[in-house]
């Protein structure tokens, strides 16, 4: 029966997609619908296909398919995040690069909005998803709720990301940072959405510990948190149900508070948050020992989601928008320095009575210098927020190397951890294919990430500096020109540092596929005859 | 009074005081005696089930 009720459904999309194909006003909106067609039309003929046949879901197993899938997305988009960040950061060093028969299409302002999605949204957001689809079985015991639910979160936020990247590269954006997809990928993303919420929270419904595990908490604000972000930031009227454009219904200074809550947020639950969900539960694991203080857990808990949601004005000093206002984002940014180093100290601490594993285990001292990233970029961030620091550091590139210090440091490296953990577990393999392998990725990736953050201090420094330098009449000193050639040097060096980046991580994925390939098989975990698929 | 002095107003005290008190109430929660004797059960639990899911014989309430 349900099947049917899918196949009308399918047939449905299909048709509608091709009409609005037929109608389409503009370039992206005609691309999404013919996307959007295809899928849909690929989707009738695989559910046809498959009428009568019997799907399973054993409870007495975990479904790690779907984990294994969300695994090979976030190395799979990791890569081609990081590569598009190393292209545009040699764009901004030799401009040339914005290629004159690509202009429109590649040149920097289209591809960057490309970058951030891609490293926050396709490779964080898949190791969020598949982490969290991890841990919330493990801790809770029981097998994921909702049957195939998983996997239609798995391929639907796929497609966001594919509606969302073709979209900017065809002018498909509604220009507000990290919430650049048009209104009806928004609106495919809150489907995504509920279902994952559905997912996480039916999986903790019927766990078979007692108690909720701390980094179910974590995740499980980082779902509800987002999906509020979304909804609030992207209140739009389209202005044709033919065409991507779209109006926000917020406006003036009202929408910039707006937007900066989301952005701070973004910043705060889905890249914060989220990944010290998987701090609570792969650094324990990897170090064979429980959490520091789960006291202390607890009080970072409620002491970081109490204070993050108003740290969003900070991004807004010297706006219109009202003093008050932006002082309240200084102060709870400067009092947030407390559960961030709180959680800091309780993940590394974890490894206390264990530091002779950061000598012999090159996963764990990945995890640890994420920790180790984390204290650091969030000690800057509340620096950075201060009105005094703020008018220095603002629109410079400081703000672009503290942004990549957190970034590459603290979220690139415990997902490369969690990668490095997860692949022998879920393939059950013995070991990882070459630990010196992710030597040279740790190495690499930390080498690369110090270029990046230090040439960024020095330029960022030097931009704020010479926008402000007026003579002895009052009248500026520089042009705009000026600084960009200075800070020519430095873009090289950044682009170099991303390169380094980039080729770590593929060497990590030389290694997982190895892993898998190589790696003798783990025959204890197989006690239980399983016949081969 | 406008509906922006309003919430303003609600904003700057019965609801400061309700997440403050909330917050202080969830450390002294966490201090609660035999709170320690607990959490290092809990604190346990990713080394427990990593490979399949518990029955419901070993489930424990």
């Amino acid at each position: 029966m349900l099947n049917y009720i899918k196949l009308i459904a399918l047939a449905v999309v299909t048709l509608c997609a091709l009409i609005a194909a037929n109608y389409a006003r503009d370039v992206a909106y005609l691309v999404h619908a013919i996307i959007i067609a295809l899928v849909s039309g690929g989707l009738f003929i695989w559910t046809l296909r498959k009428v009568g046949d019997v799907t399973s879901h054993p409870q007495n197993e975990y479904l790690d398919s779907v984990v294994r899938a969300g695994v090979i997305a976030t190395a799979f988009w990791g890569v081609v995040g990081f590569l598009a960040g190393v292209f545009i950061a040699f764009q901004l060093a030799f401009p040339v690069l914005n290629f004159e028969w690509a202009e429109g299409y590649a040149n920097f302002g289209r591809l960057r909005p490309l970058h951030t999605s891609a490293v926050i949204f396709a490779f964080g957001g898949n190791a969020l998803i598949a982490s969290s689809f991890y841990v919330v079985q493990r801790t809770s015991a029981a097998r994921l709720w909702g049957g195939n639910l998983g996997w239609f979160v798995f391929w639907g936020y796929q497609l966001f990301i594919v509606l969302a990247a073709t979209g900017y590269l065809l002018g498909g954006t509604q220009s507000k940072e990290y919430a650049e997809p048009e209104w009806y990928v928004d609106l495919w993303l809150t489907v995504v959405w509920v279902a994952y919420l559905a997912v996480f929270l039916g999986t903790i419904i019927k766990r078979k510990e007692p108690h909720i595990y701390v980094a179910n908490w974590f995740y499980l604000s980082f779902i509800v948190t987002v999906a509020m972000l979304h909804l609030v930031n992207n209140a739009t009227i389209p202005v044709s149900i033919f065409g991507s454009k779209s109006v926000i219904v917020w406006a003036g200074v009202q929408d910039a508070m707006t937007q900066w809550w989301y952005g701070h947020n973004a910043v705060g639950f889905f890249l914060t948050a989220g990944f010290l969900g998987m701090m609570y539960y792969f650094v324990p694991k990897q170090a064979e020992r429980p959490v520091f203080s789960y006291k202390l857990s607890i009080i970072h808990f409620w002491a970081l989601i109490f204070l993050y949601i108003w740290a969003g004005p900070h991004h807004l000093h010297y706006t219109a928008l009202p003093d008050w206002a932006s002082t309240l984002g200084m102060v709870f940014s400067i009092v947030l320095w407390m559960p961030s180093w709180g959680g800091m100290i309780n993940g590394l601490m974890t490894l206390s009575g264990a530091w002779d594993k950061l000598r012999t285990d090159p996963v764990i001292r990945m995890m640890v210098i994420s920790i180790g990233f984390y204290g650091m970029s969030t000690f800057e961030g509340p620096m950075m927020s201060i009105r005094a620091v703020n008018s220095l550091s603002h629109y410079t590139d400081w703000t672009i190397g503290h942004v990549h210090s957190g970034a590459l440091g603290w979220n690139g490296m415990i997902t490369f951890g969690v990668l490095y953990f997860l692949v022998p577990v879920l393939w059950k393999r013995e070991a990882l294919y070459s630990l010196k392998l992710v030597s040279w990725h740790f190495w690499l990736a930390t080498i690369g990430i110090v270029l990046y953050a230090a040439s960024m201090w020095v330029t960022g420094i030097m931009e704020g500096l010479m926008w402000r330098e007026v003579d002895a009449n009052g009248f500026l000193v520089n042009s705009f020109a000026d600084t960009v050639g200075a800070k020519q040097p430095m873009n090289i060096v950044r682009g170099l540092g991303g390169l380094l980046f980039l080729s770590g991580a593929v060497i990590m994925c030389y290694n997982l596929w190895m892993t898998v390939k190589k790696s003798p098989a783990k025959e204890s975990s197989l006690s239980v005859a399983v016949p081969a698929e | 009074m406008e509906t922006y002095t309003l919430m303003r107003e609600f904003a700057d005290s019965w609801m400061l005081l309700f997440l403050f008190v909330f917050f202080i109430g969830v450390i002294f929660w966490v201090f609660r005696p035999g709170a320690t004797k607990e959490y290092r059960d809990t604190a346990g639990i990713p080394f427990r089930h990593s490979d399949k899911p518990a029955t419901d014989e070993e489930a424990r309430t």
